[in-house]
């Protein structure tokens, strides 16, 4: 298999976030000197640092170690989901065919049948599921659980399956900075909206956006997240996209407001089940689906758009 | 030392728990990291004992010893080699003639004198729903002895829905493993102590439904 293609300007990028997380690393031990209470933020820091060498890892070699590191990435996160959701007993076999997708969706990616991996979990899991339910023949609660498990397929799966799909699709202008470039984008960028609207909400928040699914999400978080995101954006986008100064702008504002509407929705799940996390296996985030909820509504659309206007 | 054991939860078993299943640790803190003691858990699944087992690092786990009935673990040959050999466990012969005559917990008795660590399921047999059955007084029985030994309460949920008894397909879902004080035998009536540890770990239980189920008000 190929390696990667890696630009100059990728490679810049991951320099510049480890420079960040360095200056971060010691911003925190400095004011821990000084007997200041960030063990919460070090705890974070730490957990991100982690995040940050596995993806490396994972973008560094060829597109085989990408398939399989994200494909394990997507199975922590099912399992989360599923871990969290109320299962029936008569759900166990059903459950075991929605795990065993996860290969086969990502060996189509792999081997780069674009059509199978926009059908295998819309259709075909949407049959299989129901279908094996039906074999057990437990009638109670039948349609409940059908849609939990598939609604944890179309996030866990497809939705994160779409940050590999950027390495398989051709352009006939070819990305100037590769797929990695895009796929860094868009990480990148989700990332840091998440942050400045945690900052701009810790910070000037006072009205709640929606009071009944979290307090803690304000006019002020998100408004002040979605500029500073779509003004980064703006350097950004034509660092690593082909996308324009301006139109990057543009959709690093959309994006951003696209990743708000993944954490809400991902909080309303959370307060429908009446818990807190996802998960425990990042310490300081939570879990794997608390980290990327905002990234499963903007990789799938940052990929149509420029598969639509770049292509 | 049991090179059998050794490689078999290095290579198999510890990835399997650890990248597989998912386990997530509350108070760590309490686990004896060297023995004599005795871990006393919740039982649900034949998983519970790999996945206590694999709390311990490859080392430590040669000193790590799970009891179970011999009339079920070592009735045949293959299942002699696997659970004696590649687990290491200690053999309870529970017969009910035999127990007259002989002490029941030789074995153990043996291998706490020897500093190992014991892992016992007080409710007997597996128990589904991950309802807590009530504990056996054996517990109390083998500590009568070693007053001195540390008991440790622990509480495992999530091993009940990936391999539930009467269930040959395993389904993953995330282990949570909830660990609490040690307790020592008192000098008491061996029900009430019994009863007593058998409240440790529900209060466990208790803590992980708080942990995972009350609702915090103040973030999401």
């Amino acid at each position: 298999m190929e390696n990667i293609l890696v630009t100059d300007n990728v490679r810049h990028s991951v320099w510049i976030l480890y420079a960040l997380l360095t200056f971060l690393t010691f911003l925190g031990w400095g004011m821990k000197l000084r007997e200041k209470n960030v063990d919460n933020f070090l705890v974070r820091l730490k957990t991100f640092w982690k995040i940050v060498v596995f993806l490396t890892i994972a973008f560094s070699f060829n597109f085989l170690t990408t398939v399989c590191l994200l494909a394990f990435i997507s199975y922590l996160a099912l399992k989360e989901y599923f871990s969290m959701i109320p299962t029936r007993n008569a759900d166990r076999r059903a459950l075991f065919w929605a795990y065993l997708s996860i290969p086969v969706q990502f060996y189509f990616i792999y081997i780069g049948w674009l059509n199978m991996f926009f059908l295998l979990i819309p259709l075909y899991l949407f049959l299989l599921i129901p279908a094996r339910m039906a074999i057990v023949g437990e009638t109670k609660d039948f349609l409940k659980s059908c849609a939990c498990i598939h609604w944890g397929l179309m996030v866990c799966v497809y939705a994160l399956g779409y940050v590999c799909v950027y390495f398989i699709q051709t352009f006939k202008t070819p990305l100037p900075q590769g797929a990695l470039g895009c796929v860094l984008y868009i990480l990148y960028l989700t990332i840091f909206n998440d942050f400045m609207q945690y900052v701009f909400g810790k910070t000037l928040g006072k009205n709640a956006i929606t009071p009944k699914v979290s307090p803690h999400k304000t006019w002020e978080g998100f408004i002040g997240g979605v500029l500073s995101t779509g003004v980064i954006s703006m350097w950004a986008a034509p660092f690593l996209t082909p996308l324009s100064s301006l139109e990057g702008f543009f959709v690093g504002f959309g994006l951003a407001c696209c990743g708000f509407l993944g954490d809400i929705v991902m909080s309303s799940l959370k307060r429908d089940l009446g818990i807190k996390d996802t998960g425990t296996i990042l310490p300081g985030h939570g879990g794997i689906l608390d980290r990327v909820d905002s990234l499963i509504f903007t990789a799938p659309l940052f990929f149509h758009y420029i598969s639509y206007f770049y292509n | 030392m049991n090179w059998t054991k050794y490689f078999f939860f290095t290579i198999v078993v510890k990835p399997f728990i650890k990248l597989v299943m998912g386990v997530s640790v509350h108070g760590g803190e309490h686990l004896p990291l060297s023995g004599p003691a005795i871990l006393v858990a919740n039982h649900n699944s034949h998983l519970d004992t790999l996945v206590l087992m694999s709390l311990y690092s490859s080392v430590k786990l040669m000193r790590v010893h799970p009891m179970a009935a011999a009339d079920y673990f070592c009735n045949t040959a293959f299942k002699r080699f696997v659970f004696q050999k590649l687990i290491g466990i200690i053999p309870i012969k529970r017969n009910p003639f035999l127990q007259m005559h002989q002490d029941i917990f030789e074995g153990a008795k043996k291998a706490l004198s020897e500093g190992k660590i014991l892992i016992l399921f007080p409710e007997g047999t597996r128990g589904t729903n991950n309802h807590l059955q009530d504990f056996k007084t054996g517990i109390a029985h083998l500590t009568q002895g070693f007053p001195k030994v540390p008991v440790i309460p622990i509480f495992i949920h999530g091993t009940d829905k990936s391999l539930p008894k009467n269930e040959g397909l395993l389904v993953p879902f995330i282990t949570d493993v909830y660990i609490g004080k040690s307790v020592f035998h008192q000098k008491e009536d061996n029900k009430k102590w019994t009863l007593s540890l058998q409240r440790k770990v529900a209060l466990l239980q208790k803590q992980f439904l708080k942990d995972h189920l009350a609702l915090s008000k103040a973030d999401t």
